[in-house]
């Protein structure tokens, strides 16, 4: 159709390059515009591949499954631009960012959309991990960015914890090349998804399985699942806002969709171990843990970060439980959690401002102080802790009658874990955003349109979802198996 | 003749990634930082022979490279480096201890025959080369983890990391035919995290003029 542009080269090119620019470019005011225009140029290219698609090489891949994936990263991506552009003007008053660090930050920023779009495309598992590895890199950096004692303390943990993850998840990536290069042949063949999945039925099973468990703990420390979490909560508190927002809206979802990938490979294969009891175990023990840790956050980054845990495990639940219900469940989940998640960090991010701290005792009565900010930060919570009619309580409704359908003693812990993690959400929001002021409370100097672009889209998908969406979904759902 | 030639190759590649699984023992009693950073570049050495060897018997040229990178860089460049860190930082004749050199050996001991029962057992049908490689290979990742989670201090930390992702250039190589993006990746990979790593220590000694991260423990949990 339109011959010259290849949507794919673009959602990745535009990120590096602007990257490059940007790094050199001085004056806030230009970078952070052009950080929003290329973020929105990346997303028209992203909704493109709903058009046109390129076919599948040895390293890039655009099919049913990432597509998804990537137009919901770009686009997350895109509207953390625009709030990132309000927020860090503020950081520049306040002078906690100075202009060499802004320039790195822009740059860092693109980088990282770009290592999560290639991550996302690659059909090659080495091209994958090598993403996800610049992914983590990019983020240690702008994590410590602020070189407070806390800031760095958080970048070293999550450098570290993350660099496990990452090296046991290359070990697990040449375990499958192992696997694989019996059926496939020696070479590059032996490390595309597609070539590995037309011939998983017949690899070596047990070596396979050994593969999965490495690529589990490796990937799943990315995601954030109990006990490999350790790292997340400093990252998110520590860091600035609108990587809070992208780690939790994107990158753990990156790395969850690198292990469905895996995850796809074990199911074609009959004899290999079945992957779904280890991430049901994994995502319930995260889902529990992360509800009863919620009642003891003191910092408002903080606990939004354990609400990632939290629901990070309810959707390694579903993909765990499989089928077709579940799976919608969980992508519906997935999409649902991202939105609104972001849209909370970015309330979150222009209420630690006002206040001037994170901690949860200096906030009080936002809703009568900063009424956009405080009804925003209240309809995100109420849509994250599932209550109807938004988004996210419809695929959580569709999570537990299908595991009350299949396995009813699944849905015990399940359930109980839900309602912990309401009631301490709750229990939290109340002192935050009722009651007695408390704290500063200058207006906020804010966009509001991200979040409440966010917090609309997860409404409408609560009240109706579109059918084509649907459909897509119900495809997707049968290829995850 | 040719049974022999291959016995031999055999024998010398198993040497190679046994005397790395040993070395990665030796830096588990390592407490002094000077020393340590010795036995690392050791290490980096055995793995570059190792590499070369599988490179000559793969007929795989690529591999010479990453035996190249792995000479100069982590053997030569990077612990001199270091070396001079600490000693700029007045801490190369600090004694560190968490865990005692006996438990520490007994853990060791137990994870090399972990990797041993797990790796040997799941690779029967692989050819006895690359599985013999893959379990050695295992043993020096589980070293470094174990290295990483005994130390406190951060240039400890490093060199544990730095072991482990020789652990799996060593399995890297040892999977024949795999494609070189993904030895470059490691190398680049390492490289990066150094730089990571360098602009790390830069910041802690400018902010604490210490690297022991005990210093940054007080932050952790939920008191800031």
């Amino acid at each position: 159709m339109i011959g010259w542009f290849n949507a794919t080269a673009a959602v990745l090119l535009i990120p590096i390059v602007t990257a490059a620019v940007l790094a050199v470019l001085p004056g806030y005011r230009l970078t952070a515009r052009l950080n929003v225009l290329a973020a929105l140029a990346s997303f028209l290219s992203a909704l493109s591949l709903f058009f046109v698609r390129p076919p599948p090489g040895p390293y890039l891949l655009v099919d049913d499954l990432n597509n998804v994936f990537i137009v919901l990263t770009t686009f997350v991506g895109f509207t953390t631009s625009v709030f990132s552009a309000s927020y860090i003007s503020h950081e520049i008053e306040i002078g906690r960012l100075t202009a060499a660090h802004l320039r790195f930050y822009h740059a860092m920023y693109q980088v990282l959309m770009f290592a999560m779009n290639l991550a996302l495309i690659a059909n090659n598992i080495g091209v994958m991990w090598v993403a996800i590895e610049l992914a983590t890199l990019t983020t240690v950096m702008m994590v410590g960015i602020y070189r407070t004692h806390e800031a760095l303390e958080a970048a070293w943990k999550y450098f570290i914890l993350g660099s496990v993850g990452i090296a046991l998840a290359l070990f697990g990536t040449i375990l499958v090349y192992m696997a694989a290069r019996p059926v496939v042949g020696e070479g590059l063949d032996a490390m595309v998804w597609t070539i590995l999945v037309a011939h998983a039925a017949t690899f070596d099973p047990a070596l396979l399985n050994v593969a999965f468990v490495f690529l589990l703990l490796g990937y799943g420390t990315k995601v954030g699942l109990a006990p490999l979490h350790a790292w997340l909560p400093d990252a998110h508190a520590e860091g600035p806002t609108p990587i809070s927002a992208v780690l939790s809206g994107l990158l753990l979802n990156v790395a969850l969709y690198a292990l469905l990938r895996f995850k796809m490979l074990l199911a074609v294969n009959p004899l290999a171990l079945a992957p779904g009891p280890l991430m049901v175990t994994l995502g319930l023990i995260s889902l529990v843990f992360a509800a009863f840790m919620l009642y003891r956050r003191r910092d408002i980054k903080r606990m939004f970060a354990y609400s990632s845990i939290e629901h990070m495990g309810i959707i390694t639940f579903a993909f765990g439980m499989g089928g077709p219900l579940a799976n919608f469940a969980g992508l519906l989940h997935m999409t649902m959690h991202s939105l609104t998640k972001s849209a909370i960090f970015y309330a979150v991010g222009h209420i630690a401002q006002v206040k001037g701290t994170q901690k949860i005792a200096d906030m009080g009565g936002l809703t009568v102080t900063n009424p956009a900010l405080g009804w925003g930060l209240v309809l995100g919570v109420v849509a994250i802790a599932g209550l109807p009619p938004l988004g996210i309580f419809m695929s959580e409704f569709l999570i537990v009658s299908s595991t009350f359908a299949r396995a009813p003693l699944l849905a015990v812990p399940l359930v109980i874990g839900l309602l912990v993690g309401l009631g301490a959400l709750f229990l939290r929001l109340n002192g935050i955003a009722f009651g007695e002021p408390r704290g500063e409370s200058a207006p906020a100097q804010a966009s509001f349109v991200p979040m409440f672009a966010h917090l609309g889209l997860v409404f409408a998908a609560g009240v109706y979802l579109p059918p084509q969406l649907v459909a897509w979904f119900q495809n997707v759902a049968r290829l995850l198996g | 003749m040719q049974g022999q030639m291959h016995g031999l190759a055999f024998d010398i590649a198993h040497l190679l990634a046994g005397g790395l699984v040993l070395v990665s023992f030796m830096q588990l009693y390592q407490d002094r930082l000077y020393a340590l950073l010795n036995v690392f570049a050791l290490h980096a050495l055995v793995l570059a022979l190792s590499v070369a060897w599988q490179a000559y018997i793969q007929n795989a040229p690529h591999l010479y490279v990453t035996a190249a990178i792995a000479l100069v860089f982590k053997a030569i460049v990077i612990p001199v480096v270091l070396h001079r860190i600490i000693v700029r930082l007045g801490i190369h004749r600090e004694i560190e201890k968490v865990v005692g050199v006996g438990p520490a050996m007994l853990l060791g001991i137990g994870l090399v025959a972990l990797s041993m029962v797990v790796m040997l057992r799941v690779t029967a049908e692989a050819d006895p080369l690359a599985r013999e490689d893959l379990a050695f290979a295992l043993s020096v990742v589980l070293l470094g983890l174990l290295m990483m989670v005994t130390r406190r201090n951060a240039v400890s930390q490093v060199v544990g990391f730095m072991s482990l992702e020789n652990g799996l250039v060593l399995a890297a190589t040892g999977a024949k035919g795999m494609p070189l993006v993904v030895e470059i990746s490691i190398a680049f990979s390492i490289l990066i995290a150094f730089i990571v790593i360098g602009i790390f220590l830069f910041r802690i000694r400018e902010r604490f003029d210490s690297v022991d991260l005990q210093a940054l423990d007080r932050f952790r949990g939920e008191r800031g």
